[in-house]
């Protein structure tokens, strides 16, 4: 049973880490139009220019 | 004189020298508008960054201060082929947003510490409470305690505070119950935990208010997403006016920027956007949207003009009014915040289910307690039975029962183009037994159209219509509609008469019938629509009368006869003329119908409709309307309606089919019967679970999964709000 004394903290710690990712993404908008980020992923606005 | 844009009441100053503004884009649906529009924006010099949110239509741009003018940002969009409106950010909509982004903090936390608290519960079911001794179960149950208690404390305020705000006005609400057995809950199981128990409820109560903050969530998210639509609404509808300055300059601003004392100049054609009184000009106004009445009224200098109608011969200069006095809409405006002190308070199917289910939890509870200790047990052995039967009847499926369906039903109402302002409408809609319409704007088409279309010759209509495209005149313009009419001719127009043109050798008139001299053929056409207005044509070879009606929406006939197998009963209540309601009557085969009512008319029927035990829908769009939606039991407008009508309807349909209203009641109808199912269902699960925590054999594990099984069951059933029989797929 002592391998719980690192497996528990572990889990927990992996799950803050979740919540603190959650957390930061509402804080940045991330949330705020989910229908458009889907679209923004796929665009290709992004790439560098072709040449020539 | 020069006529200039002011918008400078939609700019926020988000940093020192920077502007910002929200508006909202027309026709935005898919990635191409996006970068179409960003890319568009920034390209532009002094822009300093775009950036469009496809979920609610709106784009927010900032610009270097000074670089340029607002309206020229407008110009751009428009240029990009997307119409853009400014709006205001109102108070209501932050705070509302707010509350949403503190659901949704609760929510994640709520979901963190279930996830934690269930990982160490199911090493306890699964054999470590019995086989690995105290110290292990202790150490568990102490660390499911760790995550458990700041859970709690945080994700649970939203109810915590109602509960306390309800028992603070000696009221009661479903927070009540939901607080007591959560807190309950964790305080038995530290003290079991203490004691060296077997069991304790800290995946319970987290898992409760896991499934209860959902529930809260989609409710909030469905407020907020109606009340984004009805800014974006109000903002593509927002008229505009021109206001005259003291030097005689003309400049067009938003209405919220106009205040009373101001001059404002009315054109022909143009709709009247504020209520005051005529300095100078003379002219013809349709009021349809405020009296329902389709005959115009002449105005002249000292005559009231009220937002909605619509000026249609002369230019008008019109003082803004700063209070109704003793006008119309004085009258309605004094109906109707009457009739909404007598609105009766309706009670929610869920406050009505947590009045009733409350008591009786708390009673079993009780009565459990004194059984147990009159059966022989310790006080202490049978106060914890009391508290696991509070923790298991504690009402999650109950708080998820209503508003899931709400979601689904109000999301498959949006798709068919009605949208709910509040949130019990659909409740209120659901137990109707009399439908109730205006006419003009409601059952007919808010635009006039051509009736007597079939008797007239191709050519003449073709003339005519070229002819009419000269005129911004409501009766021309539908002329020129019916004909297709591309190309106007260089015609002159005399203002209150009608326009002129000589065409191949020949004058042509089109105008009032006195003005063609077509009075005898008037006769005629009048007989055989007698609702409808009249416009003459002088053509080159004969004198034609045109009939000018407000026609029926195209599908009011199976609505209404849809609405009739539907058992209910149907009513027409107008403003207009009783030759004209009768027409529309016979047409749409409605026997009951009563006409030339004033706004106290309508309100006086409605309650004897009330008080005769009918639950009554009001579907109205003029501002005579307007007291009467609010004396309805529910009330639905068109999106063509008056602002203020608009502001007392419980829900907005769009489009020009009256079909939204019938499925509106069909869906409504439907979820009304899935929320009382799902109490139901939520009921029965009491049922089975209660006796098996009376009898003191409940466990964690079946706490968990009663809890679960039934939220699972009542989401799913609400899935099926999605359609109803008899509306539209």
């Amino acid at each position: 049973m002592n391998v719980l004394v690192y497996l528990v903290p572990m889990a927990l710690a992996l799950g803050g880490l979740g919540l603190a990712a959650f957390l930061w993404a509402m804080r940045a908008g991330q949330f705020d139009d989910l229908e458009g980020a889907g679209w923004r992923a796929i665009s290709d606005d992004d790439l560098p220019e072709k040449r020539g | 004189m020069s006529e200039t844009q002011d918008l400078s009441i939609y700019v926020r100053h988000p940093a020192e020298g920077v502007a910002a503004m929200d508006l909202v884009v027309e026709g935005v649906h898919c990635g191409a508008c996006i970068s179409t529009i960003e890319k568009g924006l920034s390209g532009e010099r002094g822009i300093r960054g775009a950036r469009v949110n496809l979920a609610s239509k709106r784009v927010t741009v900032e610009w270097d201060e000074n670089a340029l003018a607002p309206a020229a940002i407008i110009d751009r969009l428009e240029g990009l082929g997307y119409p853009a409106y400014p709006f205001a950010t109102e108070k209501l909509d932050i705070v509302e947003a707010a509350e949403e982004q503190r659901l949704l903090r609760c929510l994640g936390v709520a979901a963190f510490g279930a996830m934690n608290v269930m990982l160490i519960s199911v090493a306890l079911w699964g054999g470590a409470a019995w086989t690995q001794g105290y110290a292990t179960r202790d150490f568990l149950h102490w660390l499911s305690a760790l995550v458990a208690l700041p859970t709690v404390a945080y994700a649970g305020r939203p109810f915590f505070d109602s509960a306390l705000k309800a028992i603070r006005q000696r009221a009661f609400n479903m927070d009540v119950p939901i607080t007591l057995g959560v807190l309950l809950a964790l305080a038995l199981s530290v003290v079991q935990t203490l004691q060296h128990e077997t069991h304790a409820y800290f995946d319970s109560a987290v898992m409760l208010l896991l499934f209860l903050l959902a529930g809260r969530y989609l409710d909030q998210r469905m407020r907020r997403k109606t009340r984004d639509v009805a800014t974006n609404l109000a903002a593509i509808r927002s008229e505009k006016a021109v206001k005259l300055l003291d030097g005689g300059e003309a400049r067009e601003v938003p209405i919220a920027a106009i205040s009373a004392g101001d001059l404002v100049l009315v054109r022909a054609g143009e709709r009247v956007a504020v209520d005051g009184i005529v300095e100078e000009g003379r002219s013809e106004v349709d009021q349809s949207l405020v009296t329902g009445e389709t005959a115009a009224v002449p105005v002249a200098a000292g005559a009231n003009v009220y937002a909605g109608t619509m000026n249609m011969t002369g230019a008008l200069r019109v003082r803004v009014r700063s209070a109704a006095t003793g006008t119309l809409l004085d009258e309605v405006n004094a109906l109707l915040e009457r009739a909404i002190e007598q609105r009766s308070s309706y009670v929610k199917l869920a406050d009505r289910a947590a009045r009733l289910y409350a008591p009786l939890v708390h009673v079993t509870a009780l009565a459990t307690f004194l059984g147990w200790i009159l059966l022989g047990l310790n006080w202490q052995h049978a106060l914890v039975i009391a508290i696991t039967v509070l923790i298991i009847t504690c009402p999650c499926a109950l708080g998820l029962a209503v508003p899931a369906v709400q979601v689904v039903a109000a999301s498959a109402m949006f798709r068919r183009g009605v949208m709910l302002n509040s949130g019990d409408a659909l409740e209120r809609l659901a137990d109707i037994d009399t439908v109730v319409f205006d006419k003009t704007g409601t059952l007919t088409l808010p635009k006039p159209s051509l009736a007597n279309k079939d008797e007239i010759a191709p050519a003449d209509l073709a003339l005519a219509g070229s002819l009419a495209l000269a005129s911004k005149h409501p009766l021309a313009k539908a002329v020129a509609v019916a004909a297709g009419a591309k190309t106007p001719l260089a015609a002159h127009e005399f203002p209150g008469q009608g326009v002129t043109v000589f065409h191949e050798g020949k004058r042509l008139k089109l105008g009032s019938v006195a003005y063609c001299k077509a009075e005898a053929e008037a006769v005629k056409v009048a007989e055989a629509w007698p609702d409808a207005s009249l416009i003459a044509f002088r053509g080159p070879e004969r004198v034609v009368v045109f009939a000018v009606r407000q026609a029926p929406r195209p599908d009011a006939l199976e609505v209404v006869a849809a609405l009739s197998r539907a058992g209910l009963a149907v009513e027409i209540l107008s403003g207009d003329r009783e030759s004209a309601v009768a027409e529309v009557a016979r047409e749409l085969s409605i026997s009951k119908f009563a006409a030339g009512l004033k706004p106290a008319d309508k309100i006086a029927r409605l309650k004897a409709l009330r008080e005769a035990g009918h639950r009554v829908l009001m579907v109205g769009d003029g501002l005579n309307d307007a007291p009467a939606l609010a004396a309805a039991n529910v009330s639905i407008s068109p999106i063509s309606a008056a602002h203020l009508t608009q502001a007392q309807a419980d829900a907005v349909f769009l489009g020009d089919p009256l079909a939204p209203v019938a499925d509106a009641i069909f869906l409504a109808r439907k979820a009304k019967s899935l929320m009382v199912e799902n109490l139901w269902l939520s009921g029965i699960y009491n049922f089975v679970a209660v006796p098996i925590a009376i009898a003191g054999l409940a466990t964690p594990l079946i706490a968990a999964l009663a809890m679960s099984g039934s939220s699972i069951l009542v989401t799913l059933n609400a899935l099926r709000a999605r359609s109803a029989k008899g509306a539209a797929r």
